[in-house]
């Protein structure tokens, strides 16, 4: 018996923190978050490629490396530490995942192996088929799709974008095509992308196995959860971590702040509040490949949600032990700040997700 | 990440399963029944009881004779006298737990003096004490708090002189749950005024029948739990009744302080008494409306549920590590009584908010639901949130000694 992460998954993420801490310093995410880092930015991107994240998820008979969605974890938990400029969550593993359980044989013999090479990059939009916003919603005509799409992931450089009907179709359009708009959307979080979609008669290609089975976005969107709350995770540890460090510098009354037990019992309680979450994020990841799909996704579902308050919480408190100079753009904590902010509200936040979590145990019968 | 115990398990597994179904809702009869009327509420068991009937001393022998109890406590001391083995004992709690088999008696002579004695005790002292804790013959009572010594510990002033060959002791201990009950008091006295104030202390048994004990009733917000004062005044006890050297007390109450904090918040008991909320939640209504109906309720719930998930997750990582040595899960040990206690809290407050009005209900009202047990152990649970290390202490513990932040400068004299 073991639980927890494996040499292996220790590698990646050690491999993923050391080249983010080595390449994307304060000043560099500030630089690329503000548009004036574009090859800065590939660089890093490509930096991360070369570690392999790509082809991950890929399973190996498609030319990727098969493992397991533990790894993502592992990784995204590295990427939320060090507040990754990078697409990963959306190209990286729920777009393998969706192509995976969502195509038929040839499609997946002519998209994963692209994947795994880093030929095509995908983009994914899931959120109308979790809560549509406005009048947002698409739908297929013909083989042409129709409508508009919101807060579609990772779409920035894309090839390809796979989206989803309210009945969980999944579909591939061009990122090209030229019945498409996209529009940039701003958000808090400047170190990832989100993306406006507005689609008229646009060419598809549809999933085919998504039009037979409800369950396979359900899943992408399970795994997609909780690959957000790793990267919470990994992003509540950062700024722990840095409240800590800067409360055993910083003086004042002649003493370092952090011999106050108001700062002590701050930094206590955001320890003592994540340190359960490692457990239940690992836990979700592992259930996600052995367990029924019930027992997985409520645990993908309650890791979400917890990371979500949790994250939100550490996200206050670790900002606040910094005083001043945490609400500064100076200081750079409110990238961590932002990124926690934009993943609890992404793919379902935590009420919404709750209720699903309620259904899924049958409390409403 | 591998969760499987192992096929070497199994039939371990299958054996402690076919004993848990005979016992499956046991009912322990006690001499002591008032002490443990609640408990079944405090370790998670359900209370719905239609089991076989065992006395409490019979349940103990049974459950030491199968090796579910005292495992690994040496034959000699009456314990069971097996290898130490984590995975047997997380299968044994995890069948007992799950067929809703009541556990051995624990308290503070078991969970406590035991660990204690067998780490420092002379061989006279296991022998006389061990067997009869085991077997729930001899009852011990803890004496480390004293009305000036509370998270200062090391504070403590009852005094013990060694006249003649024995112990004479005098001064005062409080908040001593079970003194009542008790046969004896394991105990931390002040022993060599003049070292300092962490090696001046001992740790000495005391028998509650000496002559010059004295034990008041503190009666706590539950009105059932039971704390006691207890008063020595010329209490004299044989001098062989010191465990470990002079002035090591301090030494030996720590090394079993750790396990104590520890086992006051069970992921296994937590998660039973969500599934009786959970229970409680479809049973009851409002204008006729299920409470897990209710929106804001319902997402109440399944808030805590995430914290309950998170916290069993967090056992089996600490599991993990006992197994996998070379895990480093520091940080994880340190948070368990803090976060363990606090959600406890919680989830029996929310039971009361859920039922409104009727969760005002206590003690024997013929309106009460589950005989009052969620008021009770909502307010037990914020005795435990103050006891055994208040949480303000363990907050402090997780960030020195977890954290690696600084103390807080000593105040060197009173303004």
């Amino acid at each position: 018996m073991y639980f927890g992460l494996s040499e292996e998954q220790e590698f990646f993420q050690d491999n993923v923190k050391k080249f983010l801490a080595d390449n994307a310093s304060i000043e560099e995410i500030r630089k690329i978050t503000s548009g004036e880092g574009q090859e800065l930015q590939s660089e890093i991107y490509q930096g991360i490629i070369n570690l392999g994240v790509n082809a991950l998820l890929v399973p190996e008979k498609y030319g990727g490396l098969g493992l397991s969605l533990l790894h993502a974890v592992a990784i995204s938990q590295a990427l939320g530490n060090g507040v990754g400029p990078i697409p990963f969550s959306g190209s990286y593993v729920m777009a393998p995942l969706a192509v995976n359980l969502g195509g038929n044989e040839s499609q997946r013999e002519e998209l994963l192996p692209k994947i795994a090479s880093n030929e095509i990059r995908f983009g994914i939009g899931l959120s109308e088929f979790v809560g549509a916003r406005e009048d947002a919603g698409l739908e297929i005509k013909n083989n042409k799709v129709s409508g508009r799409a919101l807060f579609v992931m990772d779409a920035e450089n894309s090839d390809k974008i796979i989206l989803s009907t309210k009945a969980g179709i999944l579909f591939l359009i061009d990122s090209k095509d030229k019945n498409l708009t996209i529009n940039k959307l701003t958000t808090v979080d400047k170190t990832r992308t989100f993306h406006e979609l507005i689609l008229d008669k646009v060419n598809c290609e549809v999933l085919e196995e998504s039009t037979k089975d409800i369950e396979i976005v359900k899943r992408v969107i399970d795994a997609g959860r909780i690959i957000l709350a790793a990267d919470t995770l990994g992003a509540s540890e950062s700024m722990i971590e840095k409240a800590v460090a800067y409360s055993k510098e910083r003086k004042q009354f002649n003493r370092t702040i952090g011999s106050f037990q108001a700062v002590k019992h701050m930094c206590a309680e955001m320890a003592a509040d994540l340190e359960p979450c490692y457990s239940l994020v690992w836990q979700a990841a592992h259930s996600f490949e052995v367990d029924s799909v019930n027992e997985s996704r409520l645990l993908a579902c309650q890791a979400k949600s917890h990371l979500s308050e949790i994250g939100k919480s550490i996200s206050k408190k670790a900002t606040e032990v910094h005083g001043g100079m945490g609400f500064t753009d100076l200081l750079g904590l409110h990238y961590w700040f932002k990124r926690i902010g934009l993943n609890r509200q992404i793919l379902g936040a935590p009420e919404i997700v709750r209720e699903e979590a309620a259904e899924i145990q049958g409390f409403n019968q | 990440m591998d969760l499987e115990f192992g096929s070497e398990y199994d039939e371990f597994t299958k054996e402690v399963e076919s004993f848990c179904k005979e016992y499956s809702n046991a009912i322990i009869t006690s001499s002591n029944d008032k002490k443990f009327e609640m408990h079944d509420a405090l370790s998670g068991n359900s209370n719905e009881k239609s089991g076989k009937i065992v006395s409490r001393s019979d349940w103990q022998r049974l459950l030491i004779e199968k090796g579910y109890f005292a495992r690994s406590i040496p034959k000699e001391y009456g314990g069971y006298g097996g290898e130490p083995d984590i995975i047997k004992s997380r299968i044994i709690a995890t069948e007992f737990s799950k067929h809703k088999v009541p556990n051995a008696m624990g308290g503070q002579g078991i969970d406590m003096l035991v660990p204690t004695l067998l780490e420092w005790g002379t061989e006279e002292q296991k022998q006389k004490y061990i067997k009869s804790t085991l077997h729930g013959e001899t009852i011990w009572c803890q004496g480390y708090s004293e009305p000036n010594a509370g998270s200062d510990l090391a504070n403590l002033q009852t005094k013990g002189e060694l006249i003649d060959g024995k112990w004479v002791i005098n001064g005062q201990k409080i908040w001593t749950s079970t003194a009542q009950f008790s046969q004896m008091m394991f105990c931390l006295i002040r022993t060599e005024p003049e070292a300092s104030k962490h090696a001046g202390i001992s740790f000495i048994l005391i028998p509650m029948d000496t002559p010059g004990i004295e034990i008041r009733p503190l009666v706590d917000m539950t009105l059932k739990a039971g704390f006691n004062e207890v008063f020595f005044d010329d209490v004299t006890v044989p001098e062989e009744n010191l465990v470990a050297k002079r002035g090591e007390g301090w030494s030996v109450a720590n090394s079993v302080l750790g396990h104590e904090r520890g086992s006051l918040a069970n992921p296994n008991a937590t998660m039973n008494r969500l599934n009786t909320l959970i229970n409680l939640m479809k049973e009851e209504t409002i204008d006729g409306r299920r409470l897990i109906d209710v929106p804001s309720y319902r997402d109440r719930l399944l808030q805590v549920q995430g914290k309950v998930m998170a916290v069993q997750a967090h056992s089996l990582r600490l599991l993990s590590s006992k197994i996998n040595p070379n895990q480093n899960v520091k940080l994880g040990g340190m948070i368990q009584k803090l976060v363990g206690t606090e959600l406890r809290h919680e989830l029996e407050g929310l039971a009361i908010d859920i039922m409104g009005e009727l969760g005002t209900l206590y003690e024997d009202d013929p309106n009460v639901r589950d005989g009052g047990s969620w008021q009770f152990t909502y307010m037990y649970f914020l005795g435990l949130i103050i006891g055994g290390g208040t949480n303000q202490i363990q907050k402090n513990i997780i960030s020195e000694r977890g954290l690696g932040m600084p103390r807080e400068p000593k105040v060197t004299a009173e303004v």
